[in-house]
């Protein structure tokens, strides 16, 4: 089991570690509400180090990269991100992520479960004059994110950061190290991802914590179980949950990360043809009656008959009901559509909405 | 983690006190860390016949979903409805408050079977 820079800054903080995508990472430290809490009201900080970094430079880099994935590479200026996907031939997903395009290289943050998968499959499609470097552990990554992260960061720096805007990225000096600080997240509040050399990792860590806690931020380390709820309470899909290699952009909804107008890409035909023969099934927000929480698996019904799966569910801290993604068949898909799922043989009612379910983030777009 | 000297309990996590032929029941501190984050229960209904062993309900944490035992057989006297609307007193106070079901037992036999606090102790060690 492989653990991050900040392993023993999780022991240190009480949390509470589990295996995730072959590394020991903290699920929680006190309290998921409580860490949720912290993120929509003020500043958390999370450990994603575990996630891979894979680098792709040379001359053809550009033309190699608009292949592997969907999105349109050669809009991006320097120090720009992207949200992208990597498609199958037959236009299943074969992972989501971050493309940066940096002075020397395009950088891919790929999800640390896909990290060996990914690069096997960029590796396999090489082509051109390109170099390929997975450079997963020389990386470190933290999330800062939460309404109160830019006066945060901004105390840090001793300088205003706020003209960095949703989707870009720089490279500062943190504590005489060079780290880049990019205006990016997965929670729907307005935040920061900070990349560096793994080694000085700890040190920013420190730097971050001490600095919150004597700010009026009360900056709060959190977890992977926050994670996961701030990013379903926005209605971010999760790979392996939401997406996978059986589903494709277009049923995922995902199809403004799909450039069909760009040169030829790996599963354009294939996206093509399911767009002109249309869709059977569709990934949707779903909001449910009571407590209970709709899970991974449970069947939804329309009349009693079965029309799709739950994909990713929780009881909404922010919102106080609960709420689930999950494929369902067309055209149960459309908003307002009265569906029901059975958690434990009760039948619980619940609509179809539209995403995302939190409204009022203060992600700058 | 918190164990009380003067209740009983069980390999389930469950703690037992018992007062004049009723018990009440609920979940130990051990139990409600390692659930964490409680945002449901489903209760069972008051004058219901439970059996040793048997589930009588569901706690549901942001996790996980957890069936609630019932630690001796009898008659469900009472239930806290307090847990309906905060189902966090369970985390917050396992012992008093967030407990969860007062039972008239019907085979004081069976209070035997109980752990003390000490042979509890031994049993989350273990699982530590």
């Amino acid at each position: 089991m492989k653990k991050t820079p900040f392993y023993e800054k999780h022991i240190e903080f009480n949390g509470k570690m589990v295996d995730f995508a072959g590394f020991k990472m903290p699920i929680q430290y006190s309290s998921i509400i409580n860490e949720v809490k912290a993120v929509r009201e003020r500043v958390g900080l999370f450990d994603v180090s575990h996630m891979g970094e894979i680098e792709i430079s040379g001359k053809d880099a550009l033309d190699f990269v608009n292949w592997v994935t969907t999105n349109d590479v050669s809009n991006l200026n320097v120090w720009q991100a992207q949200y992208t996907t990597m498609l199958y031939p037959d236009g299943g997903i074969v992972d989501d992520f971050l493309i940066y395009r940096l002075p020397e290289c395009y950088l891919l943050v790929v999800n640390a479960s896909n990290q060996d998968k990914d690069f096997e499959w960029i590796m396999k499609n090489e082509k051109g004059d390109i170099e390929i470097r997975n450079r997963s552990d020389n990386y470190f990554q933290l999330a800062l994110q939460g309404p109160l992260s830019e006066s945060l960061i901004n105390q840090i720096l001793k300088k205003d950061i706020s003209n960095l805007r949703f989707y870009w990225a720089k490279e500062e000096e943190i504590g005489g190290c060079k780290v880049i600080i990019s205006r990016t997240g997965y929670t729907g509040e307005d935040g920061f991802e900070i990349y560096g050399d793994a080694q000085v990792g700890n040190k920013i860590w420190d730097l971050l914590m001490e600095t919150g806690e004597a700010s009026e931020t009360h900056i709060t380390p959190c977890g992977l179980g926050a994670r996961d709820i701030l990013r379903l309470e926005m209605g971010y899909c999760l790979y392996g949950n939401d997406i996978t290699k059986e589903t494709t952009p277009l049923e995922a909804g995902l199809i403004w990360l799909v450039k069909m107008d760009k040169l030829d890409f790996i599963g354009k035909e294939a996206l093509a043809k399911q767009q002109k023969e249309g869709i059977t099934r569709k990934l949707v927000g779903m909001k449910f009656e009571g407590r209970a929480i709709p899970r991974h698996g449970y069947a939804i019904y329309k009349d009693g008959e079965e029309i799709g799966l739950i994909t990713s569910g929780c009881h909404s801290p922010t919102l106080n009901y609960p709420v689930a993604m999950g494929y369902v068949k067309k055209p149960f898909h459309k908003v307002g559509t009265n569906i029901e799922i059975e958690i434990r043989e009760k039948m619980i009612d619940g609509d179809v909405l539209t995403l995302p379910f939190w409204k009022n983030g203060t992600l700058k777009r | 983690m918190k164990i009380l000297d003067e209740l009983f309990y069980t390999e389930n996590h469950e703690w037992i006190r018992q007062e004049n032929g009723e018990i009440v029941e609920g979940i130990t501190d051990y139990a409600q860390s390692e659930l964490s984050d409680i945002v449901y229960i489903e209760l069972p209904e008051e004058g219901v016949e439970v059996h040793k062993g048997e589930a009588i309900g569901t706690i549901e944490a942001v996790k996980t979903v957890s069936d609630l035992y019932t630690a001796l057989s009898g008659k469900i006297v009472e239930v806290n409805r307090e847990l309906e609307d905060h189902p966090d007193l369970i985390n917050k106070d396992p012992y008093d408050a967030g407990w969860i079901v007062r039972i008239k037992i019907s085979d004081p036999e069976e209070l035997k079977d109980l752990l003390d606090a000490e042979e509890y102790k031994g049993i989350i060690e273990r699982e530590e």
